[in-house]
């Protein structure tokens, strides 16, 4: 059942497995070449005649009100062509929408885009401009004169929740699952999950672990900035071509900040550089339509600079988590408590609810309650981040259940294949699972080579994790034109991050029985199919893929009905194998039939999806890392992962999906972190000083892709993205503790924030007298 | 019947019961049966004739895309929970 | 605005005569004078290597050089370095290898891996790993890249 490849990549695999002829092998991508040679085109790239360049101007205040925006001097300087301000957006109503993507404030929606009356974080949008190119508009942004009243920063759960705590936002009130409170607050949200008695379940316990834990605030990271280029036509109608996740995400925000039709704004998706949860909300892209309009619809362009990526983007809640576990003598949790208070940033929205849910999923569990709480504070506004809320929560969980585990003198993979959740044990929201693969990666982990070999050393250590992620199915839309000469040119509007096109058009080619090659999968824009939820939440490939599988079921029938015709014999004498349409003694191969089906008629199929039956995802990891007791650098020794995929359609984009959130879950475990100062200022907005892992700080990723079909699916795809995120900084966390003897409770590990752990705890160990010596 | 898991922050609606038997065919006929026993829980898990924003119904393990419309069997277990549909941050 | 300045340079193996405004870098001469937008903004600040390009030989992030910098020097992109419509064997292994994700990174990292190959055309993967700590990927965790490099350079040895 597993799939093991610790070579990583090989070349393109002669046949797939398990009967399948396209499922399972590593064709080329087709957007392959143009990604090598540096053809493809990016947001950025975008170039059209008398294109503008756009700017924003940013507060460089954390918390402040915007009293006046006198922009004259700006508008004076030759070459600027418009100017815009909140002023120019329609009046944005205080109400909750569900725009397909989850439930969004539209105020709050329309004044992150551009601020108005307050500013609410370093780097808040406040004006933006457009000119003949990007040097005079920054000039001119920095003529624009703002007049701002301090207010005092609110910058970490402590500070929103203290009992004189500035207020962000006047009309907010705590809702309690529909209760809504009295009073002015920061603390937008409160919810609970909670069954069983968790009073009895604690007093059963033999041993009790009860720890709280801080992380910060990080980015998604992609190494694309945000860039969108608007064209607004004299006719009114509206193009925008952008970066995103989701090119339908776009048209709603859009259209509900501007409010206008859908039916005005068409959205191209470029080439996206990469996204991670963090494009899906929209930025520059309602101000370069804005800044289009009022000069003269002429197209503008606008791209972020780095630092304002870091500042005004993304990121995702830093968080403070408590967590208590208790178990009996046989080491059986008995229960489990986790509080989450998660930093939403200026506008309602932390993924609390989300990281609940991850929080303890791995475990199967009587008594439990998890309590969420969604903080508004003066940083920018979060975004999803791969698995949204899971890291933070996992970090906390699997420290709590590591030293659960070695107080109750366990192994921590048997403590956790003891505990794990399996079929119809219940997730903390209360749902039942249907068939999972949790504990099937604990096993794959606890039997593989590296479980199995020694590691020695001083300042060397192992540690493991484990973690769940919920997935998602969502809307999918796609066609299908059956080309005269054998060919499908597929289309579909899930945009292409890490080789979705190749995932998809594979299950399209396995459904025809016909080669990948013989598949054209394209990206279209908003005009060209119905709608179509974002590439996020790990649904594409299981989602659209779907989509596909019934385009090519739909082709196929369609192309048996005509030869029936054709033929002149019943259609259910017609068989299809081998590529070979078939009956009686005639027989045809399927590109000369593609032909002869479109004598008299073309031939298209589309299909609508929106599958409800996605099944959550694990892994468990297992990694080995040495502490430089001088510096506290922590260097990753080897990392393996086990991750329940369901089916690897392309296994070397599976395989490149764990490696790469791995990566980024180290990079969050060992150094990534927002550092601002007193008065809310972001210090670290570059790339030099944002330290994301590089080549060198990583070893090479061992992968054992675990393969429990997803029994929903026609080829049994799970959803592979996100959940690979969640283990890697309890794994990190709970190595430190084998190198160390140290409890890390709080991220980044930084050399820092670790050899000041490591001195408390030698002071501490030298302040303790020896027994017997008193 | 139905049995239908109280969220824990509505459960003083329903004397502090965890799960309760609610009839209907439907969400919105389980929904209007637990309004006569409980008064004022379908204004906390309905609005505008739709589940609340940010929330979601959940029949026998699987969330409901038709919402209020799902159909509900004899013996469904029902849960109503925060949305974790889609790709922005307050729901993913 | 400022007054333009030509520069006379070599680019991908054609002379070239192109206009600039001093301040601007070369690498926003050769995407918005030039057309050739293989070359990437990442950070604008020499950190990422989207925009890695050789320079007389030399690699160099093209972000941080000014465009009349290359004056009468020989510059190489992206674009340069499939040679008569084939490509060069790192653009092969990378797609045989699935070493991209996104693609945004991948101009880059070829740059910068045909560099490395130039200098050293028997890395360990230490070596590799050194060698490309200066370009940032955000979606591969690097495992694919470094095989894709260590396989080239094994294919030359």
């Amino acid at each position: 059942m597993a799939n093991t490849n610790p070579n990583g990549s090989g070349g393109r695999a002669a046949n797939g497995q398990n009967g399948y002829k396209v499922i399972g092998t590593r064709p080329v991508r087709p957007d392959g070449v143009d990604k090598v040679t540096g053809r493809a085109v990016y947001a950025a790239d975008v170039q059209m005649t008398g294109l503008l360049h756009g700017f924003v101007l940013r507060s460089p205040h954390a918390h402040a009100y915007i009293r006046s925006i006198d922009t004259s001097k700006a508008e004076a300087l030759p070459g600027v062509r418009a100017i815009v301000t909140a002023a120019d957006l329609p009046a944005a109503e205080d109400k909750i929408e569900d725009l397909g993507e989850g439930a969004i404030n539209l105020k709050h929606l329309s004044d992150n885009v551009l601020a108005d009356e307050k500013a609410l974080y370093h780097g808040h949008a406040v004006a933006g401009v457009a000119a003949v190119n990007p040097h005079i508009a920054r000039e001119a942004a920095e003529l624009i004169e703002v007049e701002y009243e301090l207010l005092p920063p609110v910058m970490t759960v402590d500070d929103a929740l203290a009992d004189d705590a500035p207020i962000l936002l006047d009309g907010l009130r705590t809702d309690s699952m529909g209760e809504v409170g009295a009073e002015p607050t920061n603390l937008a949200s409160f919810f609970r999950h909670q069954r069983g008695d968790l009073d009895a379940g604690f007093a059963a316990a033999e041993q009790v672990v009860d720890r709280t834990y801080r992380t910060e605030t990080v980015h998604q990271g992609y190494i694309e900035p945000h860039a969108a280029t608007a064209l607004h036509s004299a006719d009114g109608q509206i193009t925008i071509w952008t970066s995103t996740q989701g090119s339908f995400a776009v048209r709603g925000q859009v259209c509900e900040i501007l409010q206008i039709p859908v039916s005005r704004l068409k959205v191209v998706p470029t080439e996206i550089g990469g996204g991670f949860g963090g494009k899906i909300n929209v930025y520059v892209e309602p101000v370069a339509v804005l800044l289009s309009q009022k000069a003269g619809h002429e197209p503008v362009k606008i791209v972020m600079s780095r630092a304002d990526v870091l500042a005004a983007t993304g990121p995702t809640s830093g968080s403070n988590i408590r967590v208590k576990m208790g178990a009996d003598a046989g080491g059986k949790i008995t229960a489990a408590l986790a509080e989450l208070y998660y930093e939403a940033g200026a506008y309602p929205g932390s993924p609390v609810g989300a990281a609940a849910n991850v929080s303890l999923a791995p475990y199967a569990l009587e008594n439990m309650q998890v309590d969420g709480y969604d903080i508004v504070v003066n940083r920018p506004r979060s975004a999803a981040y791969r698995a949204p809320g899971g890291t933070n929560v996992a970090f906390a969980v699997e420290s709590v259940v590591d030293e659960l585990a070695e107080k109750m003198g366990m192994d921590p993979a048997e403590f956790r294949i003891l505990n794990g959740a399996k079929e119809n044990d219940r997730r903390p929201d209360g749902l039942q699972y249907a068939r999972i693969g949790h504990i099937e990666t604990v096993e794959s982990i606890r039997d593989s080579e590296h479980y199995q070999s020694p590691l020695e050393g001083k300042y060397r250590g192992r540690g493991i994790a484990s973690g769940y992620w919920n997935n998602w199915g969502g809307q999918s839309s796609a066609t299908a034109v059956l080309n005269p000469d054998g060919t499908v040119n597929l289309n579909e509007a899930s945009t292409d991050i890490g080789g979705t096109r190749a995932s998809i058009a594979m299950q399209l080619a396995e459904a025809m029985d016909i080669e990948y090659e013989q598949v054209k999968a394209r990206v279209v824009d908003t005009d060209t199919v119905s709608y179509n939820d974002v590439t996020g939440g790990s649904r594409t490939t299981y989602s659209t893929g779907l989509a596909a599988y019934n385009l090519g079921q739909q082709l196929k029938e369609e192309m048996k009905r005509r030869l029936a015709d054709h033929w002149d014999v019943p259609a259910e004498n017609i068989s299809y194998e081998d590529g070979v349409f078939e009956a009686g003694s005639e027989s045809m191969p399927f590109a000369e039939a593609a032909g002869v089906v479109q004598r008299d008629e073309p031939l298209m199929a589309s299909s609508t999806v929106h599958p409800q039956d996605f099944g959550p995802g694990f892994s468990t990891q297992l990694v080995d890392v040495e502490i430089d007791p001088e510096t506290g650098k922590i260097t990753i020794l080897r990392y393996t992962i086990a991750q329940d995929v369901g089916k690897a359609i392309h296994p070397s984009y599976v395989e490149g999906q764990m490696q790469g959130g791995v990566a980024q879950g180290i990079g969050w475990a060992i150094n990534e972190e927002y550092i601002y100062d007193d008065e809310g200022h972001l210090l670290n907005a570059s790339l030099l000083d944002y330290r994301m892992p590089t080549a060198l700080d990583l070893p090479m990723i061992e992968t054992i892709m675990v393969e429990v079909p997803h029994p929903a699916h026609p080829y049994g795809v799970r959803g592979v993205g996100e959940v690979n995120i969640v283990p890697p900084a309890g794994a990190v966390a709970n190595a430190v503790y084998a190198a160390t003897g140290v409890r890390m409770e709080k991220l980044p590990i930084s050399p820092a924030n670790l050899l000041e752990a490591m001195w408390a705890k030698e002071a501490e160990a030298a302040a303790e007298p020896v027994p017997g010596d008193d | 019947m139905a049995q239908v898991w109280i969220p824990p922050l509505m459960r003083s609606l329903t004397g502090g019961q965890q799960i309760v038997e609610a009839e209907g065919a439907t969400v919105r006929e389980v929904v209007a049966a637990l309004d006569e026993f409980y008064p004022g829980i379908a204004d906390r898990i309905v609005e505008e004739g739709r589940i609340r924003p940010g929330w979601t119904v959940a029949v026998d393990g699987a969330v409901q895309n038709r919402g209020l419309r799902a159909a509900v069997g004899p013996e469904s277990e029902v849960h109503f929970v925060p949305s974790m549909a889609g790709g922005q941050a307050s729901t993913l | 605005m400022a007054k333009k300045i030509a520069v006379e340079t070599t680019i991908n193996g054609e002379e070239t005569i192109f206009l600039c405004e001093p301040r601007q870098t070369l690498l926003e001469a050769l995407r918005d004078n030039l057309g050739l937008i293989g070359s990437k903004e990442g950070c604008g600040n020499g950190n990422c290597g989207a925009c890695n390009v050789l320079l007389d030989g030399v690699l160099v992030n093209s972000c941080l050089v000014l465009s009349p910098e290359i004056e009468g020097r020989d510059v190489v992109t992206i674009e340069g370095i499939a040679v008569d419509g084939e490509l060069h064997p790192l653009q092969q292994k990378f797609l045989e290898h699935a070493s991209l994700q996104c693609g945004i990174c991948t101009p880059g990292f070829i740059v910068s891996a045909k560099a490395l190959l130039d200098e050293n055309p028997d890395p360990s993967e230490h070596d590799a790993r050194l060698w490309l700590a200066g370009n940032l990927c955000r979606c591969t965790g690097y495992d694919k890249i470094v095989r894709a490099v260590l396989d080239v350079a094994e294919g030359d040895a």
